[in-house]
């Protein structure tokens, strides 16, 4: 042993270092084939950017909103003109004057109907709502003067992020000379300010852009989900379980087998029409709510949660099977204590991948009808909704500009929401894992 | 066939009958239409050990499942004959296989402790079976199960720890403990040292021997030395039969049968 050390390193082999053509050829073939991966890679990487690009500055604007300032006198005549203060009284008031009155102030000079109403157009139809929610909340503010922060109209908005150009010909533009001018005199004064567009968070849709929401479709989404993991879940790691470790092996079973594999592959549309025709027809259910969309995203999901709990289920040793076995434990507890939390980690991904894909899915929820135009907020899973898909898909659809960069933002939630889902599968796989 | 009964009734004059624990009458055993077992009768005295000992593919650990009814859970194995453990027919309908099984214990060939802490592995029995009646009562038999498998002072100071993390030996030895504190009155070892090193093994061997007192032990092995060193029966299988039944000092001595002769001195196998 010590000779070996202490003596020189034998020459090396002389065809060693030899660079034959058939070596050469080969190191080029590895190259190559590298080269190729990474140009593969490359090219992938290229489009998601672009992609990812597209969308984030497209929906970027849509996070903030232009608000107009306007010192709005609570005229008691207009709100409360017998005095009660009672706060039913206040919903249902016409609040317009108090907005005409503010702008008249800014604008001494705009005079006559067809005018003042081009004027109030400058602000959102959703001030009123705004001043007569401030006056249910603090009728103490009757009577009072108060800047009050109000969303800018829809084409006030564009106008003032740039969205409208001042060099196109006034009557393909939505604003004309004379409106832009009120605007640029409004900005002078300090009456314009960028904002965090909470509203986008907070409302459900709606046909004015800079009122509409995202948090209608976002619950839809969510009590959809729920409904389908509770049914999914359960149902599809029950259904693997059984398979797998107590259904002897026979034909039926080999045809249970490769029909829930064809399910896996079968058009989202068609679960859709299965919703329509028996969740609906048949049973009754409330159309358009998560009731129903998460039992057909519940159908569409059982195929994935399945398989994916079944390949689970097969890479658990059978030694561990056998083990248990050999102590006296029955089936049911070989496989509730040792077999099924040993195979949980790989369920849970597979539901979750299932999951994300139903949070994706937009065709079976447009054919049981949560494809309405609903603004409540949904808080039920019994109250109608849509889901963040089909909004994008409503707004995609929408002919109004303002709705342009609310598709995208819309979009960059739903992504959002894809990209937490699939890290929770990795966190959770990662932390359930056999830790030995 | 006539000179295998010969030789079960040869032995059982030699001893009491009441001392057998288990007896098998003329085992067949199908894996589909293929015979892995043909006409084996073969009795297991109570507290020794018996080994069981043929090439590959004999249908010795074959033969060592259907003493605990383990081929129950392939769905192609048909079982016939007669087993009896302490007198009861054991494929009788009325047997629960699984109250079978805690009687009869089993060591599998590549220990396979429960991905779980040492004290979960050795409760794991007693608590399916309802035996402990306290928690201070299982953790008496769980100590008292390591104890008699030679592990608890290994392991005394670190029970929380996952079974899995012990050394190959250890988590052999472990799976015995774990067969123990059933309190199993038969347990099978199935080659239960050829995945350890020879002086794991050595360890094994000698936990084998001192539970002899307590337990009746069959175990499957390639090693003919092993099954010398510890047994005090051989049973040599070959192509699914019994070839030759005896004590292990005549087998390896003076074997009657020509095929054992030529398998003990490495010709066959």
């Amino acid at each position: 042993m010590t000779d070996l050390i202490t003596s020189e390193p034998a020459a090396m082999p002389a065809d060693w270092t030899v660079r034959s053509p058939h070596r050469i050829k080969r190191a080029r073939a590895e190259t190559r084939f590298r080269l190729y991966g990474i140009v593969a890679i490359g090219i992938a990487v290229a489009f998601l950017a672009s992609m990812l690009l597209t969308i984030f500055i497209g929906g970027a604007g849509a996070f903030t909103t232009s608000k107009i300032g306007l010192d709005v006198t609570f005229n008691e005549q207009v709100i409360d003109p017998s005095g009660a203060r009672d706060p039913a009284s206040f919903r249902g008031v016409n609040y317009r004057p108090l907005i005409t009155g503010a702008l008249a102030e800014v604008f001494p000079d705009v005079e006559g109907r067809q005018d003042t109403r081009a004027l109030y157009k400058l602000i959102s139809t959703g001030a009123v709502y705004q001043l007569e929610n401030m006056v249910t909340e603090n009728p103490d503010i009757i009577g009072t003067t108060q800047r009050v922060w109000v969303s800018a109209g829809t084409d006030t908005n564009l106008y003032l992020a740039g969205k409208i150009d001042p060099d196109m010909p006034q009557e393909l533009r939505q604003l004309t000379e004379r409106e832009t001018g009120w605007i640029e005199t409004l900005k002078s004064a300090g009456h314009v300010k960028t904002d965090i567009n909470t509203s986008f968070f907070t409302n459900g849709d709606s046909r004015e852009p800079e009122q509409a929401g995202i948090l209608g479709a976002l619950m839809g989404s969510f009590f959809s989900l729920i409904v389908c993991f509770v049914i999914a879940f359960p149902l599809g790691v029950l259904t693997a379980v059984y398979l797998e470790e107590f259904a002897r092996k026979n034909r039926l079973t080999d045809f249970i087998e490769v029909n829930i594999n064809n399910l896996a592959a079968v058009p989202s549309i068609v679960f859709g029409l299965l919703g329509l025709a028996i969740f609906l027809n048949v049973f009754n259910l409330p159309r358009s709510t998560p009731l129903v969309g998460g039992m057909v995203l519940a159908l569409m999901t059982l195929p994935t949660i399945i398989i994916a709990s079944r390949a689970a289920l097969r890479a658990v040793p059978p030694s561990v099977r056998e083990a248990a076995y050999g102590l006296g434990a029955s089936k049911v507890q070989t496989t509730f204590h040792h077999t099924v939390p040993l195979a949980m980690p790989g369920m849970l991904t597979g539901t979750i991948i299932g999951m994300a894909q139903a949070l994706g899915e937009t065709a079976p929820l447009l054919m049981i009808g949560m494809v309405a135009f609903i603004v409540d907020v949904p808080t039920s899973v019994v109250d109608t909704a849509t889901s963040l898909p089909v909004q994008i898909f409503l707004w995609a659809d929408n002919p109004e500009i303002g709705f342009r960069e609310m598709t995208s933002a819309a979009i960059i939630v739903l992504l959002i929401f894809l990209v937490l889902m699939n890290l929770l599968a990795v966190i959770l796989r990662k932390k359930l894992e056999r830790r030995w | 066939m006539d000179a295998l009964t010969d030789t079960y009734m040869t032995d059982t004059t030699q001893e009491k009958p009441a001392d057998m624990i288990m007896t098998a009458r003329n085992v067949d055993v199908f894996y589909g239409k293929k015979q892995a077992i043909n006409n084996v009768s073969l009795d297991i005295p109570k507290g020794s050990i018996t080994a069981l000992i043929g090439p590959s593919g004999c249908g010795k650990s074959t033969f060592l499942r259907c003493l605990n009814r383990m081929n129950d859970r392939i769905d192609i194995c048909k079982v016939s004959g007669d087993i009896r453990y302490a007198g009861q027919d054991i494929y009788a309908p009325k047997v629960d296989p699984v109250a079978l099984r805690a009687r009869i214990g089993m060591v599998f060939q590549k220990p396979n402790p429960f991905p779980k802490s040492i004290f979960e592995n050795v409760a794991y029995g007693p608590k399916i079976h309802g035996l402990a009646t306290s928690k201070s009562d299982m953790a008496d038999r769980v100590e008292t199960a390591l104890k008699q498998a030679g592990l608890f002072d290994e392991v005394s100071d670190r029970l929380d720890e996952p079974g899995t993390s012990l050394s190959g030996g250890q988590q052999q030895r472990l799976c015995i403990a774990r067969a123990i504190a059933v309190q199993p009155d038969v347990i099978l070892m199935d080659e239960p040292c050829s995945a350890l090193d020879p002086i794991a093994t050595a360890v094994v061997e000698e936990l084998m021997d001192s539970m002899r007192d307590d337990y009746t032990i069959a175990i499957v092995t390639h090693s003919m030395q092993q099954a010398a060193r510890i047994s005090q029966k051989t049973a040599f299988f070959h192509l699914g039969e019994l070839i030759e039944y005896g004590d292990t000092t005549q087998i390896f001595t003076n074997p009657k049968e020509t095929r054992t002769q030529s398998y003990i001195s490495g010709r066959i196998g």
